[in-house]
């Protein structure tokens, strides 16, 4: 018997507002522990919580760049359960009226565009964090307690672990280019947890799904579906049945390990929040919000390819980070020739990032630094074998007009001051003229070797060669 | 008044959601008193609730928002004296095992 897969994906982005979603705290990652915390994130008791209206924005923001539909109205629920890292022992979401719904996100599989639908989008705030230790205790660090996440659930119109994590791929550029959240797995700035049934090719109904967590990249969301499906598929080709509930993914053995059988959604006894006033949303706030999205990805490569003559692969490799593509426009933006900015930022800078382990923005590296480089290049100032020197100046952050002025980097273009030494060493190889003459190539070459020695390797080959080339044909 | 019908399970469900423990007699007690507090509430669905939508709240505000300025109030180790244990900035629990977490 065949079978298909069906998944759906949860995924949470913490959202780097000020301040966090219902306290005036600070949200910051890496600070003391405890140290970002006020009576609200603890739940005293008679504190009085009140909206970030960023945070709310920046939901917005993810809405409408997933294309989904923001809501007129909404209110605030309390999700109830207990956790040491979840003072108030209840979270604040929204549960019956998120704040966006019915996007959808395009991915591409084996060159196929597919559109994934999102059923929505909820405005929520995240827990602290629980550090378990073999004494016995947990230690609980309430920081990141009401740091405001968006909750985007994707519709079940996901059939593969491939298109899982494509659409992850797509989902974390798409909201990185929102300029809401850094969107990073490796920080929990991103969180995945997925759902996956399967069922026989042509059955109607879905199968029974469980729902997977501890995926702490992509691949091990790749890793974990794949396991997943093949483990479901052998419980039922033995006759067996599968439980809803939930498995986590075990990093070390590639398997998914039943972490408890799943709770149903009325246990968390959802509730309005009575703290908290409803949102009304109006079309003009839409629009508002709506220009301040910056603009996303696929517009962006558009742009590269037909306005600034950028391969279509250059252009995807450039918008792969909001950094990468900021970094670029605002390069091209000091005068620096695309085409150049674009194999700088992918050659010698990619590289130069690789080797140091550093971020784009954690290096020394300016737009106006790098454009500054790639005009004294483009107008003949210096060679692209002295832009070897003045690269590494500036990724030491030095300027590049300065860092070639104090180290005699200058390529020497101006005949006046060409002329004369070409003369004189045409004077000194009667030879090399005679060889000329008769149709041997070889001796042009000698003389530009000749030129280039007596200049120290300075002069622009390409005005030498001209101007070689006009005094031999005129001896 | 509608009959609701709160078996001893029920009540032993929603106890253990509350993370409350109580003596197995109270049990009996404990369903009769939770169904008849049920079933006054129940009283409510005798009101005609027709074109009347739903109320998620009971004063007139909305969008009382708070801009997006952070406000440290640094009352970080003030609120950790009064945890029952810390250590180290860290507020100290009893460890619970084998439970995600939520987010």
């Amino acid at each position: 018997m065949n079978f298909e897969t069906t998944i759906g994906l949860e995924v949470h982005v913490e959202m780097k507002t000020n301040s966090k979603a219902f306290s005036p705290s600070p949200v910051e990652y890496g600070a003391a522990p405890n140290a970002n915390t006020n009576v609200i994130d603890w739940g005293y008791p008679g504190v009085l919580p009140q909206a970030n209206k960023g945070a709310i924005e920046f939901g917005m923001r993810a809405a409408l760049a997933l294309h989904a539909t923001v809501a007129p109205s909404t209110h605030w629920d309390r999700k109830n359960y207990f956790y040491p890292d979840n003072p108030k022992a209840y979270q604040i979401t929204e549960n019956q009226q998120p704040i966006g719904q019915n996007g959808y996100l395009e991915i591409e599989v084996d060159g196929q565009t597919k559109r994934i639908g999102i059923r929505e989008l909820h405005v929520e705030e995240d827990a602290g964090k629980n550090t378990h230790n073999p004494n016995g205790y947990s230690y609980v660090d309430l920081n990141r307690q009401g740091t405001p996440l968006i909750e985007i659930v994707s519709e079940a119109d996901i059939t593969s672990p491939d298109e899982a994590y494509a659409y992850l791929e797509a989902l974390r550029q798409t909201i990185q280019f929102t300029g809401i959240s850094d969107v990073k797995m490796e920080e929990g700035s991103m969180r995945v947890d997925a759902n996956l049934s399967v069922r026989p090719i042509g059955q109607k109904e879905f199968g029974v799904k469980t729902e997977l967590k501890n995926l702490n990249s992509f691949n091990y969301v790749r890793k974990g579906l794949e396991f997943e499906a093949k483990r479901q598929v052998q419980v039922l080709m033995a006759g067996g049945a599968i439980q809803q509930e939930t498995r986590r993914y075990d990093e070390a053995t590639g398997t998914t390990i039943l972490m408890r059988v799943k709770e149903g959604a009325e246990d968390y006894r959802y509730f309005p929040e009575p703290d908290l006033a409803p949102l009304v949303i109006s079309d003009e706030w839409v629009k508002e919000v709506q220009a301040t999205l910056p603009e996303g990805a696929p517009a962006r490569r558009k742009r590269y390819v037909n306005e600034l003559g950028i391969e279509e692969y250059d252009a995807k490799v450039i918008t792969q980070t909001l950094e990468m593509s900021d970094f670029f426009d605002a390069t091209v933006k000091e005068g620096a020739d695309a085409k150049r900015t674009a194999n700088y930022l992918m050659g010698d800078v990619n590289a130069y990032m690789n080797d140091k382990k550093l971020e784009l923005l954690e290096t020394k590296l300016t737009p106006a630094h790098l454009a500054g480089m790639i005009k004294l290049i483009e107008d003949g100032t210096i060679s692209t074998k002295q832009a070897k020197k003045v690269f590494k100046a500036i990724m030491e952050g030095q300027e590049p007009v300065a860092y070639v002025e104090a180290n005699g980097l200058k390529q020497l273009s101006d005949p006046a001051v060409l002329q004369p030494i070409i003369n004189e060493i045409l004077d000194n190889n009667p030879q090399s003229i005679e060889d000329f003459k008769n149709g041997k190539d070889r001796a042009v070459g000698f003389l530009i070797g000749a030129i280039m020695k007596q200049t120290k390797g300075q002069a622009n080959p390409i005005v030498v060669n001209q101007l070689l080339m006009t005094s031999l044909n005129a001896r | 008044m509608a009959e609701t019908e709160l078996t001893q399970d029920d009540v032993k469900h929603v106890a253990q959601l509350a993370m409350l423990t109580f003596e197995e007699q109270k049990l009996e007690h404990f369903t009769t008193q939770l169904d008849d507090i049920l079933n006054l509430v129940e009283t409510l669905n005798e009101v005609d609730t027709t074109d009347v939508p739903a109320t998620f709240t009971v004063t007139e505000n909305v969008n009382v928002l708070r801009t997006d300025t952070a406000n440290n109030t640094h009352q970080g180790s003030e609120l950790l004296a009064n945890a029952p244990e810390a250590e180290n900035g860290l507020i100290k629990v009893p460890a619970i095992i084998d439970e995600s977490e939520e987010a």
